[in-house]
């Protein structure tokens, strides 16, 4: 039994990354184009926002929570953020000062939104899904309404100093790379080094037993949905300078994505187990996915979510396989 | 459901073999299970009595052996590879778990009918499912009402309806797997008397229990079972407690209470308890606990003693006119984390549901609890599998290997893993609700060497109980609650079976009716 429990496990642990070895052989098989220096980083740059969001994502998912809210906030952040530079033009003249100012506020902003989902779970008792499906309308709708059913944009003198978070590069990786990087490893080591990861783990389990091992239980919850809300504004940061502007299309479907990705990586979806480095696989996979697809002509670009939508229920059906081998 | 022939076994079993992996769960068992009997299976935890009757159940598959069953019209069949759970219920062997398999959210008809529901047409014939249903209930002496939400029943209630779905089935052979433990003295005795009827209609009967006294009264013959071996099989008339205890343990079984010597007076008071009331479940509560004191709490299920103690240790709030006094100070703990940095331990009596995390290793589950303390920021990994390690030597904590998870443990090493989680945090106040439930003789003499070790060096102990014995063997003195109210707290040679039993139905009281209650 020892060696069939560990072959299992390692399968289980492996995957993602199997996966993805695949992915880039076939990028490769497809088009000499796709190990280009431009594509490569362009894929990494891609995959940052929905990474750093999948990041939070793991966090709340580990605990038993799920988020559904995040696209629509990381659109309200934009909104916010373009509003306070576009308004403090008038009374800060350095560009920079504003930009980092706003920068403060997306993520005192995320915080908040992050807290009143946690809030709304942990001490009015309203299951997860509810919460932030109706925060995820509520930010969703004050986007739209912020930009007047159209699209609030930049300044542009501001814009093009902010836009080097987005198009500059260090030691040849875009900046966003680094900041995804960065997360990544906070986050690893927060989840899998730390009492607060430990708790996210046993919460995630069985609250009840977590609740009878003298942990906070609302406060871990709570703080996962802000690390969430934070996790949003980090991406938010570095996306808004991509394009200057943000609509009610912002960020949609971005929840799905990242949960997607969160269970690519091997992260339970009930809860009790979670894996960073899985989630960041997962969420190169996505982008891969949808790379590819753009580089050949076999499959229709616009069958992109297909392919995703197959690749997370086939890595969930072998998760689940796992599950069953090891209960004999 | 008559058997015709009670001279041939329905079920007969012939050098029975399972292994898992290359462990060897049962070797070489023989059983014949007659109608119309009561065949009690005893071995202590591990010793394979779960899975015995989870192969007659069709739960799990043979390794190697026979087992046959012999139809009504008196045809054999050989149970191989194909025997599973609907086919075994279909034949009419059924196996009640300890947890219990209803859907909650479904009446008690339809619990009884689920899986075989009378029709008329495509639409479910609800009106003759009931009538049924209260046939079946009726015909046990259960006055349960079949419109019922199963999820309203207490367990003793739930536990009627499972026999009652069994029943339904007209099952030849019920096995129980230890269904008193879940009970109180009262609904036991009523299930008693139900087996009795059963037995006398010609229904087998395969019952486990850890209660000797359980089995040496309702028990025909008794099957002794050892690491998976078959010891032999007795008629019950033969046997006394103790000849059981020995074939199960493979010893003599010397004092299974250890002597603990008692607190001086003078000795500090760690904890006193003044004027408690937990709104809605405590109504009066008052004690005081010694350093070195173990304190027995008694007391019928439901009388509050669980709820009295979570609510100490910050789990449950007590009323603001709550004296709770630790170790001179007085606190009333906001959350566990509170009672914990005090120095209070609280073992749950839910094991399962409350105390370990069954999907998580074992060092996961043993360091939960305290957890700051093998963490500077990060946690400290090799302290903390250094300090399991040592757990594991302190507490006799028998597993394979450290990446097992918690719920492949048996109940007593469970037990003493949560023990050994309990005790991570240091504690000197130490609560223990239930200690040995559905735990073997072997593991239990271990625990309460434990508790006998813990109070000899200081440490102050509660300890709240359903076993009568284990109260008396082991407390100084014993603190007995009904209703919600600790009605007195006895001491030397009032420490005994009846006057507790008085206390705990509410015959006797030492608090003064003349008072008003503090708390509704």
């Amino acid at each position: 039994m020892p060696e069939k429990y560990f072959a299992a496990i390692d399968l289980k642990t492996a995957g993602p990354f199997l996966a993805l070895i695949a992915l880039i052989v076939i990028g490769m098989l497809v088009n000499e184009a796709f190990l280009s220096t431009g594509n490569l980083s362009n894929i990494l740059a891609r995959s940052s926002f929905i990474g750093i969001v999948a990041i939070g994502a793991t966090f709340v998912i580990t605990a038993g929570g799920i988020d559904l809210s995040v696209g629509a906030m990381a659109a309200f952040i934009s909104g916010c953020m373009i509003l306070i530079m576009n308004s403090l033009m008038e009374s800060i003249e350095s560009s920079v000062t504003i930009i980092l100012l706003a920068i403060l506020a997306s993520i005192g902003i995320g915080a908040l939104a992050g807290l009143l989902n946690g809030l709304l779970t942990t001490k009015a008792k309203i299951e997860a899904f509810i919460v932030t499906l109706g925060t995820m309308g509520i930010y969703r709708s004050l986007i739209t309404y912020m930009a007047d059913g159209g699209t609030l944009s930049l300044n542009f003198t501001i814009g093009d100093i902010y836009s080097e978070v987005y198009y500059g590069t260090l030691l040849g990786l875009p900046y966003p790379v680094w900041v995804f990087l960065l997360v990544a490893v906070v986050g690893y080591i927060l989840l899998n080094k730390t009492v607060f990861g430990r708790h996210c783990f046993a919460i995630g389990s069985n609250e009840q037993v977590a609740l009878y091992s003298a942990i906070h239980v609302d406060r871990v919850k709570t703080m996962t949905y802000m690390l969430q809300g934070v996790c949003v504004s980090i991406a938010t940061i570095i996306y808004v300078p991509r394009l200057g502007s943000a609509s009610g299309q912002t960020g949609i479907l971005w929840e799905l994505e990242a949960i997607a990705a969160v269970i690519i990586g091997g992260t339970v979806l009930k809860g009790g187990y979670g894996r960073i480095w899985g989630t960041v696989v997962g969420a190169l996979i996505l982008t891969l996915i949808g790379n590819i697809l753009n580089l050949t002509d076999a499959i229709s670009n616009y069958l992109n979510g297909a392919v995703q939508g197959i690749i997370v229920i086939v890595a969930v059906y072998l998760q689940r396989g796992a599950w069953r081998k090891k209960k004999h | 459901m008559p058997e015709p022939n009670s001279h041939f076994p329905i079920i007969t079993a012939r050098q029975l073999h399972k292994s898992f992996g290359d462990v060897q769960v049962l070797q070489g068992i023989d059983l014949d299970i007659y109608g119309g009997e009561v065949l009690a299976l005893l071995g202590e935890n591990g010793a394979g009595k779960s899975t015995l009757v989870k192969l007659l159940a069709g739960f799990e598959t043979l390794t190697a052996g026979q087992l046959e069953l012999r139809d009504l019209d008196g045809s054999s069949h050989s149970l191989a590879a194909d025997w599973t759970i609907e086919q075994a219920e279909k034949r009419g062997v059924v196996l009640i778990h300890q947890e219990l398999n209803l859907a909650e959210q479904l009446n008690v008809a339809d619990n009884i009918f689920l899986g075989n529901e009378l029709k008329r047409g495509l639409l479910l014939d609800q009106k003759r499912m009931l009538q049924k249903s209260r046939e079946y209930l009726q015909a046990l002496n259960c006055e349960v009402d079949p419109s019922t939400l199963v999820a309203e029943l207490a367990v003793s209630a739930k536990q009627l309806v499972e026999i009652a779905k069994a029943y339904a089935k007209q099952s030849r052979v019920l096995i129980l797997d230890e269904p008193t433990a879940v009970l109180t003295n009262r609904e036991s005795e009523a299930l008693f008397i139900l087996i009795e009827q059963l037995k006398q209609q010609g229904v087998a009967i395969v019952y486990i229990s850890h209660k000797l006294d359980e089995i040496e009264r309702i028990a025909d013959r008794i099957v002794v079972l050892r690491d998976g071996e078959m010891i032999g099989t007795y008629p019950a008339s033969t046997l006394s407690k103790d000849d059981m205890a020995r074939l199960m343990v493979g010893r003599e079984l010397s004092q299974l209470f250890p002597e603990i010597p008692r607190p001086p007076d003078s000795a500090e008071v760690v904890l006193e308890l003044q004027d408690a009331c937990v709104p809605g479940t405590i109504r009066h509560a008052e004690f005081q606990l010694r350093k070195g004191e173990v304190l027995g709490f008694s007391g019928l299920v439901g009388s509050g003693r669980t709820a009295l103690m979570e609510a100490i240790v910050g789990l449950r709030r007590f009323s603001e006119a709550t004296r709770l006094t630790v170790k001179g100070r007085q606190n009333r703990y906001p959350t566990l984390a509170a009672a914990r940095d005090d120095g209070i331990g609280y073992l749950t009596k839910d094991r399962k549901g409350c105390g370990l995390l069954l999907n998580m290793s074992l060092p996961f589950n043993f360091s939960l609890l305290a957890l700051d303390r093998f963490s500077r920021g990060l946690i400290d990994v090799q302290k903390e599998q250094a300090q399991f390690e040592a757990a594991v030597k302190t507490f006799d904590i028998r597993h394979k290997d450290d990446s097992l998870t918690a719920g492949k443990l048996s109940g007593g090493n469970q037990q003493k893993l949560l023990l050994a989680k309990i005790m991570a945090a240091e504690p000197d106040i130490i609560i223990i609700d239930e200690p040995t439930r559905g735990i073997d003789i072997g593991t239990r003499t271990e625990i309460y060497r434990f508790i006998a070790e813990l109070a000899g060096n200081g440490h102050a102990i509660i300890l709240v109980s359903s076993d009568m014995l284990e109260v008396i063997g082991l407390s100084h003195r014993v603190a007995v609650m009904c209703r919600g109210e600790l009605t007195g707290i006895l001491e030397g040679e009032a420490i005994e079976e009846h006057e507790i039993m008085r206390y705990a139905t509410g015959l006797k009281s030492d608090l003064d009716k003349q008072k008003e209650p503090l708390c509704a």
